[in-house]
């Protein structure tokens, strides 16, 4: 019964989109209020249905109806219930249904919070959107139906991978797609524009707390993945360049750039065509990710079940949203002209380069990551990309970035003198040069690319001090001038500093972590770092699904001790076998265990790693994404910018 | 002229749709042989057990000795896809093609047990438990099969199991073809 | 009893560990160099990880296979060699400089290059340089239109 009704609440999701795809545009250009307010209603009935389409997915799910085939592909009976819940998303149909939810909440926050957007303009986002929203739904129900029947209806279903039965599932994906996602509401703002041929710093006010709350729950969605990778899969890695990783990363530098050039269109109504362009390819990256994973293109820890089928449908809808938006920018941009001038040496110019930095980054992962698909059409010789490509690429690209980063917020715009900003970062300067000799001469000469990423570190931190000590220098008293400081001047100082928290957790990871691979019986004792690591016991344990083979561990750590386990897991019902480490978290690192295979004598295989400062890599993106917060957090947010835009006389670009 | 740069970032995307449009008319996990065009590389297996003989470089002719093309093929008890070829094996073994078995990272008995189940089509079968063998050979994974021409080259690899389809369309008109080679 | 069941399939389980401490050679230095290299070769039955890393049979064969060479002298790129010359390119998590990949290396550079050319030449159309002073009669209008607050 669930499944019939969320197939037809899907159908009629479908339905509205149309609509909405249609009406409010046509609303727009004839400037009808009543065709706009159809479109709104549209937008907000179809959020609606397609949340009654995931409600009754999740609901077969969780109540394990094995009718529905995916239901019977993806979850069985002694599966937990936050596993048979989380299941829903935890298989292709399910998860693009929950893209397709996200898209409609969006959706229909535009029509329900956009008040303070041109009524035009706002009908015009809500068509593109509707016709993103209208690609995937017929997609979903013609090549990925979710509510596909199997008959007769097994008994039994396969168990979700062991692997994905982790809290992780629970908040991983629905993170991350909040984030892919919610770039489809730039994508629209920039369309809109590009359709209206005209640009704003309305428009760039505009679009901010969209772009803001995509990227901060980006940035929270890939750290909480990198973290799942480093506690489940056994052997403490945190990253790993793989094409699906790939595909998140670089959506999250294009989404940056983005969210810095819409700074400097606001300010100064420059940088406009750059920004659009940063409007269209954030998103189709995100649908590039998507196509990647589910299309078989390329081979990936991540990738669901590959159907090329579904690929050819993907590629499509690109082709019609991508390819689209591209050629409207050919044809429009041009038209558009920026206004203010700005010298070499100015914010503006700085967040230049920043856009520069960014973008050739984001290449230098697309060319890394897509290179072996380009090449199997031109050469017999196949070659893989892997980590230490990216190492030699996409770090020297970064660190020049890193160092700017401080600058940015120092520079005047329109026009500053270098002498006066070296003289305004005296303090973060000499602080940085302390730092590296210091680190230099504790981690000797050998190490000196980490000593240099550590005061690269510093530097970051310390120069998001540095805006913050400035203000509140400038500002009269002390406590006045915390009270004055806008939150989005907050969250700049803790996304930058939780930048440079991030590097130090690198440096200290890449040139510092050690590992021991040993077998170990009962009773022996191994040092790791500082760490002294006794196996104490091996016994046998049982799960709800799962039987265990648990290895019980002392830590001893400067005369403390603490007691550890790790598991090597046997799922019966896939047949399967995980991992789980044991993790001693502390503030300056991990100590990190995990058993193998048990042998005849009663020993154990044990890989201890030291992990230094390897907290920091995800603290320092929740400080980021906290930042994120902050700005978004921001009263000029919420305060319209319409009204503003409006009244100025050449508050509208005239076209060149 | 600026103009022009308007409309790059279309013109690049053109262009990578059309490779993601090939890319999906392949196969990311097939790594393609890099012995095609190449001779065997130099081996000699023990066979099963003392009666049966297995085989070497030697059987596959080579510049200076000419002889058939003939079709090595990489096998194991445990697989779990071979069972599905077995017939099409028998079938072409039948035809008269000369087939030769790599029993790849197995234990002799184990593999005597299972083509006494299901039959034996090879001429003769090479017992390769160490798998060195099969590295010199760059096999991944079973079954796979390889196409040897007269003068002891590698000419072809088949990853999986040989379909029907395969047989028809591909590996017999190849055979016909390097048997009328100069 | 199906603990036991379990166990015992968990001992015979075929998937080994990633490195063994049985594949692991006596002399250190070998043994870093093994692991370095190890890391540097791709699993090509896996999705996306190294041979040091894997836990699939293939992988520890070539491990072994490593560790076997470089104990009878072979130099770190002849032991690579060895593995490029059985499954090509492919196993090399870091690719080859050939002429069909020179494209791969160099337009990082290129993009930093080309990027940077065209904001300067976008900055110095850019420049505020000094302005020429208005006219009397411009002065008089942008006065008016100042003054016009909204």
């Amino acid at each position: 019964m669930a499944g019939e009704i969320g197939h037809f609440a899907l159908i009629l999701a479908l339905m509205l989109a149309l609509t909405q795809s249609v009406v409010p545009m046509i609303g727009a250009s004839r400037n009808d209020p009543a065709l706009m307010a159809a479109g709104r209603a549209a937008a907000t009935l179809q959020a609606l249905f397609v949340l009654a389409a995931f409600a009754a997915l999740a609901f077969a799910f969780v109540r394990t109806d094995f009718s529905l085939e995916v239901v019977a592909q993806h979850t069985h009976s002694t599966q937990p219930l936050i596993y048979r819940f989380a299941g829903t998303w935890g298989n292709h149909e399910g998860s693009m249904l929950l893209w397709v939810l996200i898209l409609s909440v969006f959706g229909a926050a535009i029509a329900l919070f956009g008040d303070n957007l041109r009524t035009t303009f706002q009908a015009r986002v809500l068509s593109i959107q509707g016709m993103i929203g209208t690609a995937f739904i017929v997609f979903l129900l013609f090549t990925s139906n979710p509510f596909a029947r199997l008959s007769p209806a097994p008994i039994d279903g396969a168990e979700l991978n062991p692997l994905l039965q982790d809290p992780g599932l629970v908040i991983h994906p629905p993170l991350l797609y909040l984030g892919y996602v919610g770039f489809s509401v730039a994508f629209a703002f920039a369309v809109a524009a590009l359709i209206e041929g005209r640009v704003d710093a309305a428009w760039a006010r505009w679009v901010r707390p969209w772009v803001l709350a995509a990227w901060t729950c980006l940035t929270a969605g890939i750290a909480l993945g990198s973290f799942w990778a480093y506690y489940e899969l056994g052997w403490g890695g945190w990253w790993f360049w793989d094409p699906v990783e790939n595909a998140s990363l670089m959506p999250w530098l294009m989404g940056t750039a983005l969210l810095h050039s819409a700074l400097v269109l606001e300010r100064r109504g420059a940088l406009v065509s750059w920004t659009i362009l940063l409007g269209i390819l954030t998103f189709s990256l995100s649908l590039i990710g998507t196509f990647l994973v589910r299309s078989g293109i390329l081979t990936s820890v991540h990738s669901f079940a590959v159907d090329p089928r579904r690929g050819i449908f993907i590629l499509a809808i690109i082709i019609g949203s991508t390819g689209a938006a591209l050629a409207l920018f050919a044809w429009r941009a041009p038209a558009m002209k920026s206004g203010a001038l700005f010298s070499g040496v100015s914010r503006e110019a700085g967040l230049t380069l920043n856009n520069l930095f960014l973008m050739a980054a984001t290449a230098v992962v697309f060319l890394g990551t897509f290179y072996p698909v380009i090449m199997e059409a031109v050469s017999k010789d196949k070659i893989s990309v892997g980590p230490p490509y990216y190492a030699l690429t996409f770090v020297p690209i970064m660190t020049p970035l890193l160092v700017l980063v401080v600058f940015g917020p120092m520079l005047t715009w329109k026009r500053d003198a270098l002498g006066d900003l070296v003289r305004r970062l005296r303090g973060p300067l000499i602080v940085t040069v302390i730092a590296f000799v210091a680190a230099v001469a504790i981690f000797g000469r050998t190490n000196v690319l980490a000593a240099a990423g550590m005061a690269l570190a510093v530097w970051l931190v310390v120069g998001a001090g540095a805006v913050l000590a400035r203000r509140w220098r400038i500002g009269g008293g002390f406590l006045r001038s915390v009270r004055t400081t806008p939150t989005s001047t907050y969250g700049l100082v803790l996304a930058h500093a939780g930048l440079g928290v991030l590097v130090a957790g690198i440096s200290a990871m890449t040139a510092w972590q050690s590992s021991k691979i040993v077998l170990m019986h009962p009773g022996q004792t191994l040092t790791i770092g500082r760490e002294e690591v006794t196996l104490r016991s091996i016994r046998e344990a049982t799960g709800p699904n799962y039987a265990a083979l648990v290895a019980g561990f002392t830590f001893t750590r400067d005369g403390v001790s603490r007691p550890m386990t790790s598991e090597r897991r046997f799922y019966p019902s896939s047949r399967s076998q995980t991992t789980e480490a044991g993790i001693e978290k502390r503030f300056l690192g991990n100590t990190y265990v995990a058993v193998g295979e048990p042998d005849k004598t009663g020993g154990i295989v044990v890989r201890l790693y030291d992990h230094p400062l390897v907290g920091w890599i995800w603290g320092g993106a929740v400080l980021m994404a906290m930042g994120g917060c902050a700005s978004l957090a921001d009263r000029r947010f919420r305060l319209g910018a319409a009204k503003a835009a409006a009244g100025i006389p050449g508050g509208r670009l005239v076209p060149a | 002229m600026t103009r022009a740069l308007f409309a790059v970032p279309v013109a690049l995307f053109a262009a990578l749709i059309v490779f993601f449009a090939y890319g999906l008319t392949q196969d990311p996990s097939r790594i393609p042989s890099i012995l095609i065009d190449r001779p065997l590389p130099a081996f000699d297996l023990p066979g099963l057990d003392a009666t049966s003989p297995g085989f070497g470089t030697a059987a596959f002719g080579s510049p200076a000795a000419r002889g058939e093309p003939k079709l090595l093929n990489v096998f194991a008890s445990w697989c779990a896809a071979c069972p599905q070829e077995h017939p099409m094996l028998t079938r072409i073994s039948a035809e008269g093609v000369p087939l030769f078995g790599l029993d790849w990272k197995d234990q002799p008995e184990a593999a005597k047990t299972w083509l006494a189940q299901l039959g034996n089509p090879y001429a003769r079968i090479g017992s390769d438990p160490g798998a060195r063998t099969g590295i010199d050979l760059g096999v991944t994974g079973v079954p796979e099969t390889f196409v040897v021409d007269g003068r002891g080259r590698v000419r072809y690899k088949q990853i999986g199991p040989i379909t029907a389809d395969d047989w028809e369309k591909t590996l017999k008109p190849m055979l016909v073809r390097l048997r009328n080679e100069a | 009893m199906r603990i036991v069941v379990a166990l015992v399939a968990l001992v015979l389980a075929v998937p080994a560990f990633a490195v063994l401490p049985s594949e692991q050679l006596a002399d250190p230095a070998l043994e870093a160099r093994a692991r370095a290299i190890s890391a540097g070769i791709r699993c090509v039955v896996c999705q996306n990880q190294s041979i040091d890393d894997s836990d699939a049979p293939l992988a520890h064969d070539l491990r072994v296979i490593i560790r076997e060479r470089l104990g009878a002298g072979a130099s770190d790129a002849q032991a690579v060699q060895y593995l490029v010359a059985r499954y090509g390119s492919y196993v090399l998590l870091k690719p080859p400089l050939e002429p069909a990949t020179v494209a791969l290396w160099f337009a990082p550079l290129a993009f930093v290059g080309l990027g940077a050319a065209g904001v300067v030449l976008y900055l110095r159309r850019r420049v505020g340089g000094a302005t020429a002073p208005l006219s009397a009669s411009d002065a008089a209008a942008a006065d008016a239109l100042l003054e016009d607050r909204i």
